[in-house]
């Protein structure tokens, strides 16, 4: 026991020390932050200021052009086409929308010039502009007030409550989606990024050769056990530090990022080109920002129960996988060969995270879902995708558990076998048949 | 040498190893005096390296029993045995201290221990420097002193070495075998395993030889080689030798040059070898310079023990000397 605790310091301090460890877990969180703070910023920086030029011979904006909208602006210029034209080339503008003259009941004939081609989200503005205008028209012939139409407007949100024995819990599927998903793809990167690790650790030491010298003071079974405990410790390190960097980025860059300091900017910057209805964009933004927060206090998570079950599952996951990725590891003589071994491994892992969406998440409590939970090939993503739903029976958790713990057992038993005699045996093509005999080979 | 009968350290006994489709061992049996330095001698695949896994516990044997000084062998001996596989390496991305440490600690010495016992070797081998390189920065002759260090750094009652001269250069080689001859001045016993059995054959003192899983020939090197005695002698001198003697048989290898003769000669019928220096010298023709025994080598031992129980066997090309 103490000498695979020995190993598993070797292995653990060895990782930890890599230059590759420490940039990992600064660009961990960093990459976390950016998939949180790229859109924003993108959101404030894009299409800024577009300007598209109105030749009205139609006379569809004749009360007053279109106002502007997600930074695009609209300006008159001359309602005839060749000097709208000539005009557009000298000005700046990014576009020239040339109204015809219009027959209400069917306009047709609408153009836009543009330099370089417009972008699908500038097309689709301006088509948008251009339907509602004739729109609006045709309600002013009808006789229809537009603000009695507003009124008429219905926008409903569906609250979600979930009705069990315990009594009634309104939850939020999307929180809980989320949720699923983070914890899913969490364990799923985990067990393939450390699962390969070690792999990658036993073929070192096999093609480095120190392999026979370090059997002949332990055990293959502990040196393998001390390896894969080892990484699990680094993997450990970098989730907790993946963490705390995340929220200590996050924290920081919701502080200079904000939703009420993006309208701010976004008020400065529209005002400087067009000046117009930005304010009434920047409290819908405000307005968003407060509706996650408020779904993810109002979402009914058992945050203590899926966080110990993550733990857990985490854990064990990586066990069950590492145990044969390390068996895999001491199969094979070079990286080429891991591929036979890799895609049998791998599969239930991927096929998981492929059918989660059709099968665990839209149905957390169907049967495929219970079952895969169940099953220690593809529990440990199944399970962690179900529980924020809730409604997870106690004995289904136990069960996946204790499964979970016999298959890793089972995986590390199957796996020192195979390991004890691969690490040995170099320049051999291995077969599964060669890998089944492996295992009733006496010590 | 001491000729009182020394206790065994290791007793290797009917030990059997069969894989999948060969047989490793076939019933082997030998005895390590405590002491001594013990050639392991046999072609490539003969068995060696299977016996060594089984004495350093890497793998178990099918049948038979190994004893360690009279035990049988079991994990607490671990530790008091040193092994130098054939097979060897080192981390490289490890410091060359950091790496001797871990390797001693995991023989079971303790921290401190090992660091007093890694500064001594260092130091012996002039090696302090490099504590703090990484042994990916160490030439190929550094990393084989830093391997034969972790081999060593736990003082080793049973020190375990397979072909360690492969892979040596010349002037590690030579340092290697003074270590090795100084340790047993201190009272380790060693084995020494490889198929270039001109390379040690002057270092041992007791040798095995094992061809196709099974033991051909043991004993004292001495004893082996009296055994074996060619009955051959070199002769050199000048003058026109004629040999027709029947007892004495001129073999082919004899080399002449205008007066000057050098020529072996093989005794049949119990002739003595001063029968052939008086019937050399009684010719009257020929004045004898040099007149010396034709000692087998543990190498034309071993092909001459192999002939005999299987008279078809071929050499590899290998395990003749150069």
């Amino acid at each position: 026991m103490s000498k695979i605790w020995l190993i598993a310091q070797r292995e653990y301090l060895t990782r930890v020390r890599k230059k590759s460890f420490i940039i990992m877990s600064l660009l961990g969180p960093l990459i976390t932050a950016a998939i949180f703070a790229v859109p924003v910023i993108i959101a404030t920086m894009s299409d800024s200021g577009k300007v598209v030029a109105v030749a009205d011979a139609g006379g569809l904006f004749t009360d007053k052009l279109p106002e502007a909208k997600d930074d695009i602006s609209f300006t008159r210029v001359s309602a005839d086409l060749p000097t709208a034209k000539a005009a557009f080339k000298k000005a700046k503008y990014d576009a020239l929308l040339y109204v015809p003259k219009l027959d209400m009941a069917n306009p047709n004939g609408f153009q836009v010039f543009s330099r370089k081609g417009l972008g699908m989200s500038l097309q689709r503005d301006i088509e948008q502009t251009v339907e509602n205008a004739v729109e609006a028209q045709r309600l002013k012939k009808a006789g229809i007030d537009q603000a009695l139409l507003n009124t008429m407007k219905a926008d409903v949100d569906l609250q979600t409550i979930s009705l069990s024995d315990d009594g009634e819990r309104s939850s939020s599927t999307g929180v809980s989606t989320g949720v699923a998903y983070v914890c899913g793809f969490l364990i799923y990167m985990f067990i393939f990024i450390y699962g390969i690790q070690i792999m990658r650790g036993v073929m070192e030491e096999k093609t480095n050769r120190i392999v026979e010298v370090v059997i002949s003071s332990v055990k293959p079974f502990e040196l393998m056990m001390g390896k894969v405990l080892g990484i699990a410790g680094v993997g450990f390190t970098q989730l907790a530090l993946w963490i705390v960097l995340s929220f200590g980025i996050m924290s920081a860059v919701t502080g200079s990022i904000s939703p009420e300091k993006i309208a701010q900017k976004r008020v400065e910057q529209v005002n400087a080109a067009a000046g117009s209805t930005a304010t009434v964009q920047a409290k819908e933004t405000r307005k968003e920002g407060n509706e996650i927060i408020q779904a993810l206090k109002s979402a009914d998570i058992n945050v203590a129960l899926v966080a110990a079950c993550f733990l857990f599952y985490f854990l064990g996951g990586y066990l069950f996988y590492g145990a044969l990725f390390g068996a895999i590891g001491s199969a094979v003589d070079s990286e080429t060969d891991t591929q036979q071994f890799m895609m049998p491994v791998t599969m239930p892992l991927v096929l998981t995270f492929v059918v989660s969406q059709a099968v665990l998440t839209t149905n957390p409590n169907g049967q495929v879902a219970v079952w895969m939970s169940m099953i220690p090939f593809t529990s440990p993503i199944a399970m962690m995708m179900r529980l924020p739903f809730g409604g997870v029976p106690m004995w289904q958790l136990a069960v996946s558990m204790l499964l979970l713990i016999a298959g890793f057992l089972g995986t590390i038993w199957l796996a020192g076998r195979i390991y004890r005699v691969g690490i040995l045996m170099y320049g051999k093509k291995v077969t599964y048949g060669e890998l089944s005999k492996w295992l009733f080979y006496k010590g | 040498m001491p000729f009182c009968a020394v206790k065994p350290i290791l007793q290797v006994q009917d030990v059997r190893k069969q894989y999948a489709n060969h047989t490793a061992l076939d019933g082997v049996s030998l005895e390590v005096p405590e002491g001594s330095i013990f050639g392991l001698l046999g072609p490539n695949g003969a068995g060696k390296t299977s016996l060594i896994r089984i004495i350093t516990q890497i793998t178990g044997p099918d049948g038979g029993q190994i004893l360690f000084r009279g035990e049988p062998l079991n994990p607490s001996h671990i530790g008091q045995i040193g092994y130098l596989p054939e097979e060897r390496g080192l981390y490289k991305k490890m410091k060359v201290g950091e790496q001797l440490l871990y390797l001693a600690q995991l023989k079971g010495l303790s921290k401190a221990d090992a660091t007093t016992k890694i500064k001594k070797w260092l130091e012996r081998f002039d090696i302090k420097t490099w504590a703090d390189k990484n042994v990916e920065d160490l030439s190929k002759g550094m990393q084989q002193k830093v391997q034969f260090i972790a081999t060593v750094l736990h003082d080793p009652a049973l020190l375990i070495l397979d072909e360690p001269f492969s892979g040596f250069d010349p002037i590690n080689a030579n340092l290697l075998k003074d270590e090795i001859l100084r340790l047993r001045s201190e009272g380790t016993s060693i084995i020494f395993s490889t198929h270039r059995m001109e390379s040690v054959e002057e270092m041992c003192d007791h040798i095995a030889l094992i061809n196709r899983s099974q033991k051909v020939l043991d004993g004292r090197v001495s004893d082996v080689r009296n055994a074996y005695r060619s009955q051959i002698y070199e002769v050199e001198g000048r003058g026109h030798l004629m040999i027709t003697h029947p007892d004495f048989e001129e073999l082919e290898q004899s080399k002449r040059e205008n007066e000057h003769f050098r020529v072996l000669v093989k005794l049949h019928a119990g002739a003595k070898p001063n029968d052939l220096l008086r019937y050399l010298i009684g010719a009257g023709q020929v004045e004898v310079q040099a007149f010396r025994e034709q000692i087998p080598s543990i190498n034309e031992i071993f092909i001459r023990r192999v002939r005999e129980t299987h008279p078809d066997y071929v050499p590899e090309t290998d395990s003749l000397p150069a």
